[in-house]
């Protein structure tokens, strides 16, 4: 039956895309950027709406809630897979309303009476059937597609109203975000480039030789030396793979070093991170087991000595100075609001 | 004065001429007599008795600066290279100076030279007249002034941190090759903002060029200098002592040459020693003070010391420095510092440094209860080697990359950091990565306590750590990671750039003590300590 085979095939791509996740996090799966989790992400959830049965936007709700939780628990440190499910959850939120009738505004109050008195339209509202509903639902989230596919050009773009001539930036690890943004200046302005190589997987290095293939200046330090060089750094771009709520990043290992570095000398941090990386998530520790231990070798002194690999590092919003994202630029302060209107309250905890 | 000088030059000319003759090198006494009568005959008009006592004074600083080996930027003003001309001349009279700091008058260098000529005429004339007051003449050769007088400084720069500067590469070349020591080669593309310091490659040791037997360096300095180059020796307090006992060695394989005194001899059989170390690996700020106090001790051996004497005598000297200055003096510290180590502390400790090793092993010894997070960094990866003595100790210890400091600097209670050297404004020269640590440490309000012997503080300054630094080989940041290898041809790439940096200066107010021998100091107060030592010496 068609029922059933649309419905098994959907299982399998399920499956297949948590199997994928769960891989990626353990370091042995192929390293996917986060652009390309927040597509698929994004495409799953599609053919989910388009295949999985349901009859009202309560039921695909709760459907996409349940994947959503599945996935989440696949791999914890991939946020832009939680992002997107809240995206969808939004969208499905607002297509209901529109369907309904009711306008988006009196939704957006956040008018003290409104949180006094248990704001919000509650779960028994999304019974309503909508025949439309399934096709907005799906074109809204083909417009969340385009979105995604834009965001590093629209991010590159910015670039030439930040980068001035004979500048000297600096940058951690290796983005693909910021890897863009500097290649498109670097083709009207002449400027050099230091890159902190990140150890122990040290991620610099590939960004070093890609950049300096683009025709722009580059240098490797080590990241022992990152507070040396920095009086002579102008500005520090980074990307990031999160960022918090409050304006705060969960960036790659040693960027609250670079951040607190560049904070002492006044250089202006500036964090490249497109909008699906914009989590509601709080703080939270990542850290690699110590069986991951390519980096210490000397084998009698192994099982005396705790070794430590953190995987990432959380950044508070006092050390940045700007975010520019695929809308614009904006200051920490900014982000709450953002993530008010990316996202539902409700759908904070999934 | 003058006039002697020229009969005596007239005699001295015929010998020269006949040497020349014969094709035998000139001795060095003969090659300053020439030069000396170069000068005299194109300056006979300027004036030389014009202050003559007290520019004396000045002009037996500048000679006695000039004439002492290429040393470490501690000394910028005893750097040779720069002034390859006059410094033959000054090499007469070392004996009775005490090379030291560093005063030298903004005068014309005619004047100068004049002045010198004269003064050299004046101390030939009082030695033969006074030969056993040379401890006295050592006293008046003392070129630190009284601490209340004012001298206007005009340093000479170091030439290590002039690389970008063709003229002074010359006269580097010319002085290597004088002293028969071959030249080093930079390696690499150089990162423009150091282009004024040499890189060089670890694979292309010094040794490489010279001939094997070598005449003109004693092997104990040879094999010195390749532990250097490779890093078999490294660390500051390593490098010191490896240094002093191969001068040892030196010293007891020495014979005086006829008619050469020792005093004056020795001192300048070390010059190209001195020179071949420095290319080999530009020297430490402690290796600098201790050949400072080297060169002291030996121009202070009294002419009718008998040589198996005065021989004893300097190796005793040698023996009571380490002993003093960097064996006890680690005792002292240790006293102090485990004063400062509580029960239950964490305590953060960065690379590998002897002394504070010494001091965790010393306290742990004493019972206090204690554990070590061991804070590492590449290329070098020096975390290993403390790692490993602390663990023999069983000292329990964690062991983490310098990326996640901040990570697990929350759990820390202490950071105990070692010093290169401690600066004359209170800067901390040490490992790269130091200031980073401090920097962090400061930003979650942990004390930072740095531990260092007062032999190492040296009246250099400086504030960042671009103007005077090492480059070590560009090639160690090259590692393989998941079975690539990125940067392998970075020398092919044309704007690719790979910085391996050796030391870095920390700000005075991250540090919030300083443990020495003379007892626990703030930062500020290290020239009060350098008056100190220098008044005493």
């Amino acid at each position: 039956m068609p029922g059933s085979d649309k419905e098994t095939d959907l299982t399998e791509r399920i499956e297949a895309f948590l199997s994928d996740l769960k891989r990626g996090g353990s370091g042995t799966g192929p390293l996917r950027g986060s652009a390309e989790t927040a597509r698929e992400t994004t495409a799953l959830l599609r053919r989910i709406t388009a295949q999985a049965r349901w009859s009202s936007a309560g039921d695909l709700m709760e459907i996409i809630r349940k994947e959503g939780r599945r996935m989440t628990a696949a791999q914890p440190s991939e946020t832009t897979v939680g992002n997107m499910i809240r995206r969808v959850l939004k969208i499905i939120r607002e297509e209901y309303a529109r369907s309904r009738g009711s306008s988006e505004e009196t939704d957006q109050q956040e008018s003290l009476h409104k949180l006094l008195t248990s704001g919000g339209l509650s779960e028994e509202n999304f019974r309503q059937h909508f025949a439309a509903l399934k096709a907005n639902v799906i074109e809204a989230i083909n417009e969340l597609l385009t979105e995604l596919e834009g965001t590093t050009d629209n991010i590159a773009m910015q670039a030439l109203e930040h980068i001035h001539s004979n500048e000297v930036i600096m940058t951690i690890g290796r983005s693909r975000t910021v890897e863009a943004f500097l290649k498109d200046a670097a083709r009207k302005r002449k400027f050099h480039v230091i890159v902190a190589e990140c150890a122990p997987f040290c991620q610099g290095h590939e960004m070093a030789t890609s950049l300096s293939k683009a025709g722009i200046e580059t240098t490797v330090i080590t990241d022992a030396a990152i507070f040396a060089v920095m009086s002579r750094v102008n500005k520090v771009i980074i990307g990031t793979q999160t960022v918090l709520a409050n304006g705060g990043l969960r960036a790659v290992n040693g960027t609250h070093t670079l951040a607190l570095a560049a904070k002492h000398h006044s250089t202006p941090l500036i964090v490249c991170a497109p909008m699906f990386k914009l989590s509601p998530q709080v703080r939270r520790e990542y850290t690699i087991n110590n069986s991951n231990n390519h980096f210490v070798s000397s084998g009698e002194i192994l099982s005396k000595v705790n070794v430590h690999c953190p995987v990432f590092d959380y950044v508070p919003p006092e050390l940045i100075t700007l975010f520019i994202s695929n809308i614009g630029g904006h200051a920490p302060s900014y982000i709450y609001r953002l993530m008010s209107e990316l996202y539902h309250p409700e759908d904070h905890e999934l | 004065m003058a006039d002697s000088g020229v009969t005596d030059g007239s005699l001295k000319k015929d010998e020269i001429e006949r040497s020349k003759s014969e094709g035998r090198e000139l001795t060095k006494e003969e090659k300053q007599r020439l030069r000396k009568e170069k000068k005299q005959q194109k300056k006979n008009k300027e004036k030389k008795d014009d202050n003559a006592s007290q520019e004396s004074e000045k002009e037996k600083k500048s000679v006695s600066s000039s004439s002492s080996a290429p040393q470490p930027p501690t000394q910028p003003a005893t750097q040779k290279a720069p002034s390859a001309v006059p410094a033959p001349a000054p090499a007469v009279v070392p004996a009775s100076e005490t090379p030291a700091p560093v005063e030298k008058p903004a005068k014309s260098k005619a004047e100068l030279k004049a002045e010198r000529r004269a003064r050299q005429e004046a101390e030939r004339a009082s030695k033969q007249g006074k030969k056993g007051e040379t401890g006295q003449q050592a006293a008046t050769g003392k070129p630190k002034a009284p601490p209340s007088e004012l001298q206007p400084v005009v340093k000479r720069l170091p030439e290590h941190i002039q690389v970008d500067n063709p003229d002074v590469l010359k006269k580097l070349a010319k002085k290597l090759e004088r002293q028969q020591i071959p030249l080093r080669l930079d390696y690499g593309y150089k990162v423009s903002l150091f282009s004024h310091l040499h890189q060089y490659s670890r694979k292309a040791p010094l040794t490489q060029q010279l001939s094997i037997p070598s005449s003109v360096i004693h092997p104990a300095i040879v094999r010195l200098g390749l532990q250097y180059s490779q890093g078999i020796v490294a660390g500051s307090n390593a490098r010191s002592v490896a240094l002093l006992h191969a001068f040892k060695q030196v010293i007891r394989d020495y014979t005086t040459p006829p008619n050469e005194e020792l005093s004056r001899d020795l001192v300048n059989k070390l010059k190209p020693y001195i020179s071949f170390l420095n290319q080999c690996r530009p020297l430490s700020a402690s290796m600098g003070n201790a050949i400072k106090y080297i060169k002291k001790e030996i121009s202070n051996i009294p002419s009718q010391c008998k040589e198996e004497e005065a021989k004893g005598k300097l190796l005793n000297c040698i023996e009571c420095y380490i002993n003093e200055k960097i064996i006890l003096a680690a005792k002292a510290i240790a006293k102090y510092a485990i004063e400062k180590i509580s029960d239950g502390d964490v305590i953060l400790v960065y690379g590998c440094s002897s002394l504070v090793n010494h001091i965790l092993c010393e306290a742990f010894e004493k019972n206090r209860k204690f554990r070590v997070i061991v804070v590492d960094s590449r290329p070098r990866l020096e975390g290993r080697e403390a790692l490993r003595r602390l663990v023999q100790r069983g000292i329990s210890c964690t062991y983490v990359l310098i990326s996640a400091v901040s990570y697990i600097l929350p759990e820390v209670s202490k950071v105990f950091l070692g010093a290169h050297a401690l600066l004359a404004n209170g800067y901390v020269m040490s490992r790269v990565g130091t200031s980073q640590i401090a920097l962090v440490a400061k930003a979650f309000n942990v004390p930072v306590l740095v531990c260092c012997e007062t032999y190492k503080f040296c009246e250099r300054v400086q504030t960042d750590s671009f103007v005077s630094n090492e480059l070590d080989d560009p090639d160690d940041l090259i590692v393989t990671r998941k079975g690539k290898t990125q940067l392998e041809d970075w020398q092919q790439v044309p704007l690719l750039g790979l910085l391996n940096l050796v030391y870095d200066v920390t700000p005075p107010d991250f540090v919030d003590l300083v443990i020495t021998d003379l007892g626990m100091i703030p930062c500020t107060s290290v020239p009060v300590v350098l008056r100190v030592k220098n008044v005493d010496l």
